[in-house]
């Protein structure tokens, strides 16, 4: 029997039990759950979730796991609210309640042949995870990956393990003397990378103010907008473009985004009260 | 084995500069070495020289009483370190130690200084250059203090 993701098997408004299995502290407010739900959810990395604590709320978060691997859900979460907390608090053996997956993914099939640059600011590594591991695992595929990584200080910093096994350039916003790396913006490392920039596709998540000025950075380089793709983020609620709580300019992120271009989403950044 | 006129022209920051000028920086520098963990400078101390860092990299340190330093920035191969050379008082405002082993081309401040008063083409050549790496210091460090990562985000 072919798998049934559990958007099938409940519709994309119902959500389907998925029990944490294992869980892992990341970082003082962020924390990694595996998770089993009645059967394996396929998904394309960017893709993300509403992922639910009975009573405490639902939240859109990106999945962080292998998308080779649909059999177990991995979610990276940061307790910021009474959902995030409630999700992150959970025990394995405790149900949350799934649904989707959702959105747009990023174009990983599309820019097979072209060099890859990833740019991630903090949490922002989580939904490019997936896409990493993918193009890993097609290497030969690809031009030159190049992995891009800020974070706030050394203890913030997500995936510690594997950013040596993706020749992960990682740089800090600042340190003690303990840290042998970099310290500095992200901007600088984008500015030293070596890609072919008439080619190069780029991926970037992370705050909205660090993807502006990493783009920005991108472009100067000879980037050019419509390969510069950026993952969004808005207070979403449904998941599927029916309630518009993330309207952005004529889109809806849920439906259209998170992943956009940057051609795509320029002129409505613009705008201060969106 | 390359000059020191070579390495600096090779220098991203100083691109583009006239042979002339070239020679007439590169007359002030020198090759020094130093060892993993050897400071550079400390804060306080006469600051008469800046670094073009070749190899290795050096971090910029704010001693915090009580605490341990804090590392503000680290500057690795091509990259410019030091301006107190130019502005009185010349101190160090900050300290800086190699992160490793790190080669770096020296100059003189109070050379580069007479040179620039005597000839103001070179001035004002060498000070566009500094400007536009304090310029990105600058947008460096607002964006670092806007904490971007310590937000409010929801992922």
């Amino acid at each position: 029997m072919a798998a049934i993701a559990s958007a099938e098997l409940y519709g994309p408004m119902v959500p389907a039990p998925f029990r944490v299995v294992a869980r892992r502290q990341d970082t003082a407010d962020t924390w990694t759950l595996l998770l089993e739900g009645p059967a394996p959810l396929p998904f394309r990395p960017g893709q993300f979730t509403m992922l639910g604590a009975a009573g405490c709320g639902e939240v859109p978060i990106s999945i962080s796991g292998d998308p080779d691997d649909p059999s177990r859900l991995v979610h990276t979460v940061r307790a910021v609210g009474a959902a995030t907390a409630a999700i992150c608090a959970a025990e394995p053996g405790r149900a949350l309640g799934v649904r989707g997956p959702f959105g747009r993914p990023w174009p990983i099939e599309e820019i097979e042949g072209a060099d890859v640059v990833i740019a991630a600011g903090g949490i922002g590594l989580a939904p490019l995870r997936p896409a990493i591991v993918r193009l890993l695992a097609c290497r030969e595929r690809y031009g030159r990956i190049v992995v891009l990584y800020g974070g706030r200080d050394p203890a913030q910093l997500l995936y510690p393990g594997e950013l040596p096994q993706w020749g992960a350039e990682v740089t800090v916003d600042t340190a003690g003397r303990g840290w042998r790396g970099r310290v500095g913006v992200v901007t600088k490392l984008i500015d030293r990378a070596t890609f072919d920039p008439a080619s190069a596709v780029v991926l970037t998540c992370g705050p909205e103010v660090m993807m502006r000025f990493a783009v920005e950075a991108l472009l100067r380089r000879g980037v050019t907008a419509d390969r510069a793709y950026v993952s969004m983020e808005r207070n979403m609620q449904c998941g599927i473009g029916h309630c518009g709580h993330c309207q952005l300019g004529p889109t809806l992120v849920c439906r259209d985004g998170p992943v956009y271009t940057w051609e795509e989403l320029e002129p409505w950044l613009a705008i201060r009260e969106l | 084995m390359q000059s020191i006129a070579d390495l600096t022209a090779a220098t991203p920051a100083l691109a583009a500069l006239a042979p002339r000028h070239l020679e007439l920086i590169a007359g002030c520098g020198q090759m020094a070495h130093f060892r993993a963990d050897e400071p550079l400078f400390r804060v306080g101390e006469p600051a008469g020289r800046f670094y073009v860092i070749r190899r290795g990299s050096v971090a910029l340190e704010l001693a915090v009483p009580q605490h341990e330093p804090v590392t503000i920035e680290t500057l690795h191969d091509g990259e410019l370190l030091g301006w107190s050379w130019l502005f009185e008082p010349h101190r160090w405002m900050f300290d800086a130690h190699a992160l490793e082993d790190t080669s770096a081309i020296e100059f003189d401040g109070a050379c580069l200084r007479g040179k620039c008063e005597s000839d103001h083409e070179l001035g004002y050549q060498l000070m566009r250059r500094f400007a536009a790496v304090l310029t990105a210091r600058l947008q460096a460090t607002r964006l670092q203090l806007l904490d971007v990562y310590g937000g409010h985000r929801v992922r």
